[in-house]
């Protein structure tokens, strides 16, 4: 485990965490109403980033219930990604301006 | 070990472009100009992400992780690609749940490994698991319900507290594993036991019309628990990503509580309609207008605003009212669409609806931007909405959606009502726009009365 060159210690990582709700909060503050349903979606998406956590749980689980666990959360976390992915594309390519439409 | 620290290092910069891409991409979906382009600079981040976990250190188990990427990763492309636009919202609310579920279930391979975590990692496992938990059997309720699965609204005296009980049992748990400064089987189990139930428990009892607020909170909750696993497994790009969902989402569950003039604590623990009772009263009568002099009036008007609602949307009329309105404008007529925030199932899911039948962005108009306009318009076109234009929400203290932004389609020169039948709208409530003088009601099914509306303008 403690191969990681920046292991986080307590205090960095509560660093992180606060400058990222910020960066989180501010992102989204100036977004139009319009796109609330597919930015919704888009930051559905973004938590996808579970699934790596769920590939190192199940990378280091040694017993058959870490295993099953694991997989049901690496299949989870897949479906999330590749799922809110998807959808999220589809709802952005549709909107167009007056000018490129046709 | 300078393989392995080159392979440490590799990983470290690859979380930390994928970190950066993320951010940037949610950047440019707050335009729509940029937006399409956004998400896919977020998704290179996740696959380089992805791509790279592969190579860290210590891992084994790749033929499972492979085939549950490849299993998890096709069904959700599949079905990703065939969901109608409509139905958008429960898909949202599924893949949400998974990711929560995701979450849960590293917190569970985490307390069950038998390693000595300490009380801070076991605290933040403990805090992803539970969230994670109610994320997931919420967000699956919560898609039982929008996709009609589940048809009723369970209420029952006292759920509040049985969902507290709930709540404080699988805290109490929790706390032991804490205190224990690591997880055992049976509390793991009782602990997500109870989270899983406490999910269900909460969500049935929301109304279908509450749900968005309902979806977007248990998205910004998942964020939050993969966050906090991302302490857990030392993972910074987790960190980031589930932090800045986690505040967007809280952001964004705000924005939708507010157009729907309810408050997060009242969604949770009320259901709408427990005020009811007062309908109004309304003096006046409705007119009917034929679609023929309904075309007419808006053929010859200089300035038309349309109103829709999610009823426009089930009717399928959206292309159709799109080509009616492109007549309009060959006439040189000025068109416009006036989006309430709640017009669709969620905030903006009307934009999205419109933009699928080709409508530009550009000609779609918030409520705050389009509301002062209606007093220049000759002819403001609702179709498929009720509530959202129903002036007693600023005249009458006693109604139940007293309070709630509207669109002033009222203060238009004439109004022209498309509507299936005489009924209160999805309140209940009688609506006072459709008894003005100026407002004509076109009675009809959407799609049906879109269809006249274009005959007539072309045999002009």
């Amino acid at each position: 485990m403690d191969a990681s060159t920046f292991s986080l210690t307590g205090f960095a990582a509560l660093y992180i965490f606060m400058l990222a709700a910020f960066t989180g909060y501010e992102v989204i503050a100036k977004v139009p109403a319009i796109l609330h349903t597919p930015l919704m979606s888009g930051s559905n998406f973004v938590h996808g980033i579970v699934l790596v956590g769920a590939m190192v749980a199940l990378g280091h689980a040694e017993t058959p219930a870490g295993y099953i666990i694991g997989f049901i959360g690496v299949l989870l976390g897949a479906g999330n990604a590749v799922g809110g992915y998807v959808v999220t594309e589809r709802m952005l390519e549709m909107f167009k301006s007056s000018g490129e439409k046709k | 070990m300078s393989g392995m620290l080159s392979a440490s290092l590799l990983i470290e910069v690859s979380y930390y472009v994928a970190a950066f891409l993320f951010i940037m991409g949610l950047k440019k979906m707050s335009s729509p100009v940029t937006a399409a382009g956004g998400i896919k600079w977020a998704g290179l981040g996740m696959v380089v992400a992805t791509a790279i976990t592969f190579l860290y250190p210590d891992m084994h188990n790749f033929v499972l992780m492979t085939a549950a990427i490849f299993i998890g990763g096709v069904l959700a492309w599949w079905t990703g690609k065939r969901v109608a636009m409509t139905d958008m919202p429960q898909m949202i609310a599924l893949y949400n749940g998974m990711g929560g579920g995701s979450a849960a279930a590293i917190s569970a391979v985490e307390l069950l490994g038998g390693r000595e975590l300490g009380p801070v990692v076991t605290t933040l496992a403990v805090l992803g698991g539970l969230i994670g938990s109610v994320s997931f059997s919420g967000s699956i309720i919560a898609f039982g319900k929008l996709q009609g699965l589940i048809r009723k609204d369970f209420r029952f005296r006292g759920q509040n507290i049985l969902n507290l009980v709930f709540l404080a049992a699988a805290t109490a748990i929790g706390v032991t594993m804490i205190a224990a400064g690591a997880g055992n089987a049976n509390g793991v189990a009782l602990m997500f036991g109870l989270a899983l139930v406490l999910g269900v428990t909460m969500t049935l009892p929301i109304g279908g019309a509450d749900m968005p607020v309902v979806i977007s909170l248990y998205n910004a909750l998942t964020g939050l628990a993969v966050a906090f696993d991302g302490f857990v497994i030392d993972n910074a790009a987790m960190i980031i990503a589930g932090t800045v969902v986690g505040s967007a989402g809280t952001l964004l569950t705000q924005l939708m509580a507010k157009a729907m003039n309810r408050s997060l604590a009242n969604v949770l623990f009320s259901g709408f309609g427990d005020t009811a009772g007062a309908t109004g009263e309304v003096t006046g009568s409705m007119k009917a207008i034929e679609a023929n002099d309904a075309a007419i009036m808006m053929a010859f008007a200089e300035k038309v605003l349309i109103v829709p609602g999610y009823g426009m949307a089930v009717a399928q009329a959206q292309h159709k009212i799109w080509e009616f309105c492109q007549l309009l404008q060959d006439r040189g007529v000025t068109v416009k669409f006036a989006i309430h925030p709640v017009a669709g199932r969620m905030p903006g899911h009307m934009n999205v609806l419109l933009a699928e039948a080709g409508v530009p962005y550009d000609i779609i108009y918030d409520e705050d931007e389009i509301n002062a306009e209606f007093d220049t318009t000759d002819v403001a076109l609702v179709i498929g909405a009720n509530d959202v234009v129903n002036p007693v929400a600023r005249s009458d203290p006693s109604s139940p959606i007293f309070g709630m932004p509207i669109l002033n389609a009222d203060k238009a020169r004439n109004c022209i009502v498309v509507k299936r039948g005489q009924g209160a709208g999805f309140s209940g409530i009688e609506n006072a726009l459709f008894f003005l003088d100026n407002t004509r009601m076109l009675y009809g099914d959407g799609q049906a009365m879109a269809s006249a509306l274009i005959q007539s303008v072309k045999e002009l």
